[in-house]
């Protein structure tokens, strides 16, 4: 169908282009891109887990940033403790996020609309100040993690290709997931309490398990975006936590298209590459990037998915 | 005489000093089609929605089959075989036809708990799905997104729905509602072949609809059951004639 082929192109060119850039950074001696896109790559990965619950599960959660935070701070802080091996950080990280999740989940999901964007808010908020107040920890400062995760020869993430390359790989794993998710029936269950609630509990669904089964999942897969943001800028600090962290997750989404499988990457893709270039025309950026996102937001409806999918269809 | 599979005992539900259903008892046997009338107001959404457990009664008791369900959650009355339609229509509009029917079956078909396998090459629930869409002769219309589906299209996926979790006991709250003349003689002809199978509780407005389909038939006014009884005798009951007759002797002397 044509409808699809303009969307599905430029989501295989930019796959292409992200699998294909260690490459150009390599020929071209431009060793910042390779930086630039190991970070754009994590957050996509963070995106992608957001949009799960936000795209797929209809969740606004506005407190996505706080997994980021999770996850980076059990890498620092096993690190700082001397504990440097990734096969223990990774899991930990994971695990303190999923619990994080399923607490957080399980107080917010008896609210709905913007009382859940508020709790799941608030929720974020409170583990920001948490870590603010860590002192062995950095406290305000953060954390240095003076060595990154040892996965004892099997990858060196202090390569910056090789590290791109496992960031990349969480990536594609975790997209492969969700497509699975959502097709699954748990997926359809999902999916089907975002669009009518209602409905489902009168054919015989209990909203409330499934829904907090996907926040735990989606939590999850976004403290494995923050064991990889600590070990790429080999810091974590709250500030991961902000709520404007937490936003610029949402923004991704929303700019990509919620409920597709690739548009958070290309949200993340595209926001991060405006960010980078409009800063560096001025210091004013953000008065540029923010009409560019409603014009997208208002004209574009399905973000940019949505708009080339309507190019495709002429 | 056996255990009624629906008894409704003394239900009372009040909003703020209105009582919507004062002291409402009734009882559906095992394959019957029990009609429940009554003038805009009286009640009988507020009713239904006590059997299937969207709103909780303040007093009485709901049975289904010998077990007391008046303070069970929906979707746990859902699995001990009580299926509904909405009186406006409810259903997923982003998901075609058959999805919206194959995950009635599936509620009802093991756990939904799996993650991995992809459920709409779940053979066993997309033919219970085209089964029941069969059923309402929208077959040819499975693989269509419910939101471009005509509104009469729309009623008989609701009844394919909540065949698909296969009831003991289906109440459908006014399903002739916004259906042109031959779309609800479709319908009557269509309850006539489900009742053979299926106990139902019927709201409806369409009077012609409830005499030709009913067995008992229910009258609601102001929340309270004025009479009950099968077709012949509510056509002679003269609380029913006053309460119906009544509200039009007020239309007239407006117009």
């Amino acid at each position: 169908m044509k409808t699809f082929s303009v969307s599905k192109a430029v989501t295989a060119l930019m796959l292409a282009g992200l699998v294909l850039l260690p490459l150009y950074s390599y020929l071209s001696g431009n060793i910042f891109i390779l930086t630039l896109f190991t970070r754009i790559v994590i957050l996509a990965l963070a995106a992608a887990s957001l949009n799960l619950i936000m795209g797929f599960g209809g969740m606004m959660s506005f407190g996505h940033a706080a997994y980021l935070g999770i996850g980076g701070y059990a890498v620092g802080m096993l690190a700082q403790e001397g504990v440097g091996s990734g096969f223990i950080q990774f899991p930990v990280a994971l695990a303190a996020s999923a619990i994080y999740a399923l607490v957080i989940g399980a107080l917010s999901l008896r609210t709905r609309g913007v009382y859940f964007i508020m709790i799941t808010l608030a929720f974020a908020q409170m583990a920001y100040y948490v870590a603010s107040g860590l002192a062995r920890y950095g406290g305000d400062d953060g954390l240095t993690v003076y060595k990154r995760s040892d996965f004892s020869g099997l990858i060196n993430l202090s390569n910056r290709t090789q590290f791109y390359y496992l960031c990349l790989a969480c990536l594609f794993g975790v997209i492969f997931l969700i497509w699975r998710i959502v097709n699954s029936r748990f997926g359809l269950v999902v999916q089907g309490l975002r669009s009518n609630e209602q409905r489902m509990q009168a054919i015989g669904f209990p909203a409330k398990r499934y829904q907090l089964v996907c926040f735990v999942i989606s939590g999850t897969m976004c403290g494995l975006a923050g064991a990889l943001l600590a070990n790429n800028t080999d810091f974590v600090s709250p500030a991961v936590m902000y709520w404007t962290r937490s936003g610029d997750l949402m923004v991704m989404v929303i700019l990509g298209g919620m409920g597709t499988l690739f548009g958070p990457v290309m949200g993340a893709v595209v926001y991060l590459l405006l960010e980078e270039f409009l800063s560096q025309i001025t210091e004013y950026w953000a008065l540029i990037m923010g009409p560019l996102l409603l014009l997208i937001v208002l004209f574009g409806r399905g973000g940019i998915m949505g708009l080339l999918g309507r190019v495709g269809r002429g | 005489m056996a255990e009624p599979l629906l008894r409704v005992e003394k239900l009372v539900r009040r909003f703020g000093g209105i009582i919507a259903t004062d002291n409402v008892s009734l009882d559906v046997a095992a394959g019957e089609l029990h009609a429940i009338i009554g003038p805009n107001g009286a009640g009988k959404t507020t009713l239904i929605s006590q059997l299937t457990g969207h709103l909780e009664p303040h007093s009485g008791s709901v049975s289904l089959g010998g077990r007391d369900i008046t303070y069970l959650p929906a979707y746990r009355r859902c699995a001990l075989g009580l299926a509904r339609s909405f009186q406006i229509t409810s259903l997923l509009l982003d998901f075609t036809a058959a999805d919206n029917v194959a995950l009635a079956a599936q509620a009802h078909a093991g756990t939904s708990f799996r993650f991995f396998a992809n459920a709409r090459k779940e053979k066993g629930l997309r033919d219970a799905a085209h089964a029941a869409l069969d059923r309402v002769g929208l077959a040819d219309r499975a693989d269509v997104l419910v939101s471009k589906l005509s509104h009469g299209e729309r009623r008989q996926i609701e009844l394919a729905v909540a065949l698909a979790s296969k009831p003991k006991l289906l109440l459908l709250d006014e399903p002739m509602a916004g259906l042109g003349v031959t779309e609800s003689q479709g319908m009557v002809k269509l309850l006539q072949e489900l009742r053979k199978e299926v106990s139902i509780v019927l709201v409806e407005h369409d009077m012609p609809a409830v005499f030709a389909l009913a067995d008992r038939i229910s009258v609601l006014v102001y929340g309270r059951v004025i009479a009950s009884g099968d077709p012949d005798a509510i056509r002679a009951n003269d609380d029913v004639k006053r309460a119906y007759l009544g509200d039009q002797h007020v239309v007239t002397h407006h117009g």
